[in-house]
């Protein structure tokens, strides 16, 4: 997990202790995904009984000290050398909402999406202001802007997707317009004769 | 902050009878001073007509368009061109420069065409050239230039003599994503500066850079979105 390979590449700067990789784990990525001390000691255990680090005592103030080992370096190599696998697609919401909201008589899927896309695109705004503030060039900065910017294709991918399927469902609409259904007869009178 | 750019129940019908296409039906708009506003929409609805109106390049079949408070219907032909060279900054996809004039002289140009004397247009220029952070290829032409250059001369030539009204027609359509993202930032520090700005675009990550989004469908405003600066809110309220 990503957690794991994480605390293990900031331990490739140099030894640290749990509050500090914590500190830093959220420096980098701008406190996007916010880690509990007590998962960041409990994750360091594990990679200890695996031979990944090492404590190398305490430190004036009492703090557990950490070092990567060797086969730790070498499991931070290969975390960089792979692609991230894709795993079977997380239950997406909003997707599952849309898909409900084209099959439930009754539910105007055009409000749905604007509804979406308004509130999609007001994260986008913060995220974008957040941006304008962060244009610096040190390491920390660029860690933190790299971060932003998934957030910012994230969301935008979301908007794309809603405007594709607004799209959809507009030109379906207009082809079940111009193509009357034969179920419905000009005549509802003859429709009903036929039905006794 | 004052209104810049005001639509008041606009309405622009094309052609008549069977082949009559509304582009816009009682679109009402504002965009302040030091504010940015993004219209987006598919292409069809609206959002194009919508800034040439702004720029008084067309006129409204009903409705008002007023620039800093003038009714851009009663300023008649010259006026609006004259308002157009002083007031109204334009900013295309395709950067529209004049091949034959380098950065300087396409950037001189519209104070020129306006009476200013050469050297003060000029002078003017340059310090347009150099607020785009291209001072240095003052002397260059057009085709000598990337695509990111071109753009911030084209910016230079709309922002040139403290005009305050600016309007991007999709402005980074032809540009990458990093490039971009810099004439964005120009663009929203020209508005933070005071101009009013209204950026047309289909990509939501270019809107984003907006105060306001506005959503165009066939021609209405079907939504809106982002907060209301603390200073409109102020102005409702009273």
């Amino acid at each position: 997990m990503s957690v794991r390979n994480a605390l293990l590449a900031l331990l490739e700067q140099g030894p640290r202790y749990g509050y500090q990789l914590r500190a830093e784990f959220e420096d980098r990525t701008g406190g996007t995904w916010p880690l509990n001390v007590g998962q960041v000691y409990t994750t360091l255990s594990r990679l200890e009984r695996d031979g990944f680090v090492e404590g190398c005592g305490e430190d004036g103030d009492g703090h557990v000290v950490y070092a990567v080992t060797a086969a730790g370096r070498g499991e931070v190599a290969a975390w960089f050398g792979s692609p991230v696998p894709r795993t079977q697609p997380p239950r997406e919401e909003l997707a599952i909402k849309l898909a409900l909201a084209v099959s439930v008589p009754g539910i105007d899927v055009g409000t749905v999406i604007q509804q979406q896309r308004s509130a999609t695109m007001a994260a986008l705004q913060d995220y974008t202001r957040l941006k304008r503030r962060a244009t610096g060039d040190d390491p920390h900065e660029l860690a933190w802007g790299l971060v932003l910017d998934s957030l910012v294709f994230n969301a935008e991918a979301e908007i794309r997707w809603l405007d594709h399927c607004e799209a959809r469902l507009r030109r379906a609409a207009q082809q079940r317009e111009a193509a009357p259904e034969p179920a419905s007869s000009p005549h509802p009178s003859d429709a009903t004769e036929v039905a006794r | 902050m004052s209104a810049v750019l005001q639509l008041d129940v606009v309405t622009r019908i094309h052609g008549t009878g069977a082949t009559e296409v509304t582009a816009l039906r009682e679109v009402s708009f504002t965009a302040r001073a030091g504010e940015l506003v993004a219209v987006m929409g598919p292409s069809g609805s609206g959002k194009s007509t919508l800034l040439t109106l702004a720029g008084g390049l067309d006129s409204p079949t009903s409705g008002v368009v007023r620039v800093e408070g003038t009714d851009l219907a009663a300023l008649g032909h010259r006026g609006r061109a004259a308002m157009r060279r002083t007031s109204i900054g334009y900013v295309f996809q395709d950067f529209n420069l004049i091949p034959a004039l380098t950065a300087v002289e396409n950037v001189a140009l519209p104070r020129e065409l306006d009476g200013a004397g050469s050297r003060s247009a000029r002078k003017a220029a340059l310090a347009a050239l150099d607020e785009v952070g291209i001072a240095e290829l003052a002397k260059r032409f057009p085709d000598e230039m990337s695509g990111g250059q071109q753009q911030r001369v084209a910016i230079a030539r709309a922002v040139v003599g403290e005009r305050r009204l600016i309007l991007a027609d999709e402005p980074t359509g032809a540009l990458d994503s990093e490039t971009g993202e810099d004439i964005l930032r120009l663009i929203r520090a020209r508005c933070d500066a005071g101009a009013a700005g209204v950026l047309v675009t289909h990509e939501a990550r270019h809107a984003a850079w907006a105060d306001r989004v506005v959503f165009l469908r066939d021609g209405v405003v079907v939504d809106e979105s982002g907060r209301d600066r603390p200073d409109a809110l102020l102005e409702q309220a009273q």
